[in-house]
């Protein structure tokens, strides 16, 4: 059963601390197991329900952007650094090599025109608490002068190696989870992408 | 392009010679609704003093230090649990840490067990490690090992691990396998290799008599992985104990030499740089000059078809251990078959064949106990255990199971672990009535292999008899 507002925990950031309202727990009593066989206790049922508060730190940038349709990535700068000029996305709020912060980009044109498909997998399997509609097909991009390789999911059309792609963005009610992300096989229209995604 | 200093890449050493002394396991299973953790590490250790003609207490009077591979906390509802473990074994008050690298947990126990005895700091420790996955649902034991990839990048797309390990599995079988039927084939008759040698493990989880086209048929996972391509989630323990020598012969009259080595690589695929290939001592920067061309798309190295940690715990196993080339060096090896495309991406990675041709150690019969087609001796036998696919993947317990095969090998008593009827009759198993003899006979050295997911952790454990030294200390 979906939880009501009432049984949902909220949280705001205010004078350097977390302020949570609402629900976080729900206990339920826990259930003896026995073995149907020989009418013995086997052990004990432990349900848990519980909500964690997580901070994305530097990465926040990257997450707000993609409910305003921006790709955020990060650039080294750094004059000194042997990989200076690198591009990251998935984005790394450190340069890897330096450990110099990065400068915040964005990339959303560039992936706009160079996104394709470096590799692929359809899985009609998930784990508790998968949010995307299945099968997911799993795909990784490449971008030009990027140097890593990001994972998302393809929302339209079919993946090949080398397909051109685009990203979509969940601008209209945003998650604020990698999710709000995906791509589409280029020629997508608007009306194809899923509800709440934008160009 | 990145790069690595000399300084990185110094060839490890120990401090003076680390001994295996002896090895345990418990039985594996999907399941244990009826038995505690303790019970099946108990299990173990209890094996591993039988095995040296000890009393559980007798063979804990040896030990110095203590070091406990155990992956997913998370599963158990347990922190700690090391300390657990560390009480119910009555080994209170020595040190004890827990150590946790995904997959290759059971590995990495075991090279932080060896250190310890190299510097001197114990001349006796005891490597142990278990697993328990059995007590949530499977969705929530997907969601469950879904966090070990990255919570904000992966976890939230399908809550799926093998989703994040199958676009690599993809780009090999595009690029290396060619999409051939013939490659599909030779994936598959990985997994009744292992499940039939599984058949005479009555430790083993799974054992199967299937085919070829069994395989082809069960049902697709994330294609081109289909069920019996995959490993198994598992329930069980595993241990060792390494000493110095003078502490090694004290407990048994033959120890065997462990080497230990490990590398690590990123936990998202996505951050994968480019880099030129490190070469193990089999190879020569010839070996790739038209890998390329050979095969388009390879031209990124490691990206997704090679796992960048195993070639790098080979490069400095290998060299610690003086294994010029693994084929002819080693007897018999135990690989990490989490899945049967990534068995072969470690065939290349450990230089088994060059990157590109791993195929052919299978298909060469080089990987059988006996080659198939030339009914002879195969030249490395493989997962004779039954590896993941047959055998078990009890995280924690995974590595040090495959370094107590190997050492069961060379020790020339595989038989009496693995025949026994009151064995097979105490884990309610059947025995075969085809049961057959799986020891390598004269084996001096071998290899296993302890590999986390992706491949952001592996270790390579060499384990060799004291007589067949390939390298002066």
């Amino acid at each position: 059963m979906p939880k009501t507002e009432n049984e949902k925990g909220f949280v705001d950031v205010a004078n350097g601390r977390y302020k949570p309202k609402g629900v976080f727990h729900i206990p339920e009593a826990n259930q003896p197991i026995f073995n149907k066989d020989t009418g013995k206790l086997a052990g004990i049922t432990n349900p848990r329900d519980m909500t964690y508060m997580h901070s994305y730190g530097g990465e926040a940038p990257f997450f707000e952007g993609l409910g305003k349709g921006k790709l955020m990535a990060t650039r080294c700068d750094n004059e000194k650094c042997d990989t200076k000029g690198s591009i990251y996305q998935p984005f790394r709020i450190y340069c890897p090599d330096c450990l110099r912060k990065n400068t915040v980009i964005d990339m959303t044109d560039l992936a706009k025109t160079t996104a394709k498909i470096h590799s692929y997998i359809i899985t009609h399997r998930s784990g508790a608490f998968n949010s995307l509609p299945k099968p997911i097909k799993f795909i990784n991009i490449e971008f030009e002068g990027v140097v890593t390789i990001l994972m998302s999911v393809l929302a339209v059309g079919e993946p090949e190696f080398d397909k051109k792609v685009l990203p979509i963005f969940n601008t209209k009610s945003p998650t604020y989870t990698i999710t709000d992300l995906r791509f589409v096989v280029e020629g997508t229209s608007e009306s194809e992408l899923p509800e709440g995604f934008t160009f | 392009m990145i790069k690595f200093s000399d300084k990185q890449l110094k060839i490890p050493k120990l401090m003076r010679p680390v001994y295996l002394a002896t090895v345990g396991m418990s039985k594996f299973d999907r399941a244990f609704p009826e038995t505690r953790t303790e019970e099946l590490c108990i299990q173990a250790f209890t094996a591993a003093a039988d095995f040296v003609n000890m009393t559980p207490s007798e063979l804990k009077q040896y030990i110095h230090t203590c070091y406990y591979g155990h992956f997913a906390d998370h599963f158990g509802d347990q922190l700690l649990g090391e300390s657990v473990i560390h009480d119910r074994l009555g080994l209170d008050p020595l040190g004890n840490i827990g150590v946790k690298t995904g997959g290759a947990t059971g590995g990495s126990t075991m090279w932080e067990a060896v250190k310890a005895v190299a510097s001197g700091y114990s001349d006796c420790t005891l490597a142990l490690g278990w697993e328990r996955m059995d007590e949530v649902p499977t969705d929530e034991g997907n969601h469950l090992i879904s966090a070990a990839a990255d919570k904000d990048w992966e976890t939230p797309l399908g809550h799926i691990y093998t989703g994040y390990y199958a676009v690599m599995a993809q780009r090999y079988w595009k690029i290396f396998g060619k999409e051939e039927d013939s490659f599909r084939d030779t994936m598959a008759e990985i997994a009744v290799k292992n499940r039939g040698y599984a058949r005479m493990n009555p430790h083993a989880q799974a054992p199967m008599k299937i085919t070829i086209e069994d395989v082809k048929n069960s049902p697709i996972v994330a294609y081109p992985l289909r069920a019996l391509d995959c490993c198994l989630m598992s329930v069980g323990s595993a241990c060792g104990i390494v000493c110095d020598e003078k502490t090694a012969y004290e407990i048994t009259d033959n120890p065997l030499r462990i080497y230990i080595a490990a590398g690590s690589h990123t936990l998202r695929v996505a951050d994968r740089r480019n880099m030129t290939i490190p070469l193990l001592p089999n190879e020569t920067p010839d070996t790739y000059k038209d890998l390329a061309k050979r095969f388009p798309g390879s031209d990124r190295y490691p990206g997704f078809t090679g796992f960048l940690a195993a070639r790098m715990a080979a490069y400095y196993a290998y060299r610690m251990a003086g294994i010029k080339d693994p084929i002819e060096d080693l007897d018999v090896i135990e690989l990490h078959d989490a899945f049967t495309i990534s068995d072969i991406q470690s065939y290349e990675d450990v230089g088994l064949r060059p990157y590109g041709e791993g195929r052919d150690y299978i298909e060469s019969g080089d990987a059988y106990l006996t080659n198939p087609q030339t009914k002879k001796p195969g030249k490395l036998p493989s997962n004779l255990s039954g590896g993941l696919i047959g055998c078990m993947h009890a995280v924690g317990a995974t590595g040090l199971m495959q370094i107590a095969e190997i050492g069961y090998h060379i020790w020339n008593r595989w038989d009496e672990i693995h025949e026994p009827q009151e064995k097979w009759d105490v884990f309610g198993r059947k025995k075969p009535d085809d049961w057959t003899s799986l020891q390598v006979k004269g084996a001096k050295r071998g290899l296993a292999i302890s590999h986390a997911g992706v491949g952001s952790h592996v270790t390579a454990a060499i384990l060799m008899h004291p007589n067949n030294l390939l390298k002066e200390d």
